[in-house]
C-alpha cells in the first residue's frame, strides 16, 4: 500500500458547539469518506467531539522553519502589541 | 413458557452478538492498516456490549443466579445459538466486511423495531445499538464499495466472500420457536418482516460495488438449533479459555 493510493490526511475535531476545529493528528486513506471514518475511529472514541474535518496533508501550505528568524522574531520587542497596557474600569469585571 | 421463550430468544441475540464481535476482535493487531485495526475492535466493542445487555437481561429473566459471564463463557459448543453467518471465520478482509454489512444490515431495522418493544430492558439496548449498528453499515459499506469497484484483486476477493456468505444470509429472516413466540407477544421484532428492508440496504451499495447476490442457491442453517461448523468451536476454545482455566475469573 503505497502513500499515493492512501494519501494522509489531517484531522481537525471541534470538542463542543462554539469552540474551534482543533488539529488533533492524522490519518492515511483512500479518500475524504474513507478519511472521516477512520478519524472517526481513531480519534473520537472517548468522546473527544461532536464535529470532524479532514484534510489532504498535501494541501497544507506550511511556513518555511528555515526563514523562521525573519518571520517570527521581529515581533519579539513590540510588547505594545499585547493589550496590558490598557487599565479596565472596575465595572467591565472580569474580561 | 413466556419466560423460557424469551430467555432462549435473547441468549439467539446475544450469542450472534458475542460471536461476531470475537470474530472482529481476532483482527486486533493485524488489520490491513492502523486505522481499520482499530474501527474493526471499535465495531467489536460496540457489539460485546450489546451482547452483555443481552445475556444480562437474560440472566434476569431465568432468575436462577447465572451471570452473564456464565451465559457467555461456560456454555459448549452445542448450545451456542448464534446464526451461522457470524461465526464464519474472518478470511480475507472482503469476508469480513461483507459478513459485517450482512449482519448490520439485517440488525439495523432489527433494533428499529425493538424500539417499540413491550420490554423496557429491549428497549433501552435497542436504543444503543440503533445508532452502532448504523454506522457499521456505513463502514463495512463503504468498504464493500471500494473493493468491489476498485482493483482486480479486491473485486475478485469480494466476488469469493459473495460465493461463500450469501448462502448464510436466509438465517438471519428464519424465527425459532422462542423468537416466533416473542415476536407474536411484541416483545422482539418479527424476523421474517426484515427482507425488504435489508434488501433496500444493500441493494444500492451492490450496485456500486458491482456485485450481485447469487439467487437459487439452497441456504444453510442450523445456528439455532445449535448445529454449527467446525469453525466455532475453535473459536470458542479460545475465547473460553480464562474462564475454564480460571474459574470465577473478573476484572
Amino acid at each position: 500500500m503505497t502513500e499515493q493510493e492512501t494519501p494522509l490526511w489531517e484531522v481537525f475535531i471541534r470538542p463542543r458547539n462554539g469552540l474551534a476545529h482543533r488539529h488533533v493528528g492524522s490519518v492515511h486513506a483512500a479518500d475524504e469518506v474513507l478519511a472521516l471514518d477512520a478519524a472517526r475511529d481513531v480519534y473520537t472514541r472517548r468522546g473527544e467531539g461532536n464535529s470532524i474535518w479532514v484534510v489532504r496533508s498535501d494541501a497544507i501550505a506550511a511556513s518555511d522553519p528555515d526563514h523562521a528568524d525573519e518571520t517570527f522574531d521581529p515581533t519579539a520587542d513590540k510588547i505594545y502589541r499585547h493589550p496590558t497596557f490598557y487599565e479596565i474600569p472596575e465595572d467591565v469585571g472580569h474580561m | 413458557m413466556a419466560d423460557q421463550a424469551l430467555l432462549n430468544a435473547l441468549i439467539e441475540l446475544a450469542d450472534d452478538h458475542n460471536i461476531l464481535s470475537h470474530r472482529l476482535a481476532e483482527w486486533c493487531g493485524h488489520a490491513p492498516i492502523l486505522e481499520e485495526d482499530l474501527a474493526l475492535t471499535n465495531m467489536a466493542l460496540d457489539m460485546i456490549g450489546t451482547a452483555r445487555g443481552l445475556y444480562s437481561h437474560a440472566a434476569d429473566v431465568e432468575g436462577r443466579g447465572r451471570s452473564e459471564d456464565d451465559l457467555a463463557y461456560l456454555r459448549v459448543e452445542r448450545e451456542y445459538r448464534n446464526c451461522l453467518l457470524v461465526e464464519r471465520p474472518n478470511d480475507d478482509f472482503a469476508h469480513t466486511m461483507l459478513r459485517q454489512l450482512f449482519f448490520a444490515a439485517f440488525m439495523e431495522p432489527y433494533w428499529q423495531s425493538a424500539l417499540t418493544s413491550s420490554d423496557e430492558t429491549i428497549r433501552g439496548i435497542a436504543g444503543k445499538s440503533v445508532k452502532e449498528v448504523a454506522y457499521h453499515i456505513r463502514h463495512a459499506g463503504e468498504w464493500v464499495i471500494r473493493m468491489g469497484d476498485g482493483t482486480q484483486e479486491s473485486a475478485a476477493r469480494l466476488h469469493a466472500a459473495m460465493q461463500d456468505l450469501h448462502i448464510y444470509t436466509e438465517e438471519l429472516f428464519h424465527a425459532s420457536e422462542a423468537a416466533g413466540h416473542c415476536a407474536r407477544a411484541g416483545l422482539l421484532p418479527d424476523r421474517t418482516d426484515l427482507r425488504e428492508t435489508w434488501l433496500e440496504t444493500l441493494t444500492p451499495i451492490f450496485a456500486e460495488a458491482r456485485l450481485e447476490m447469487p439467487e437459487g442457491v439452497p441456504p444453510q442453517i442450523g445456528g439455532r438449533d445449535g448445529l454449527h461448523g467446525e469453525d466455532l468451536g475453535h473459536l470458542l476454545a479460545e475465547m473460553q479459555y480464562l474462564q475454564r482455566a480460571h474459574p470465577g475469573a473478573s476484572w
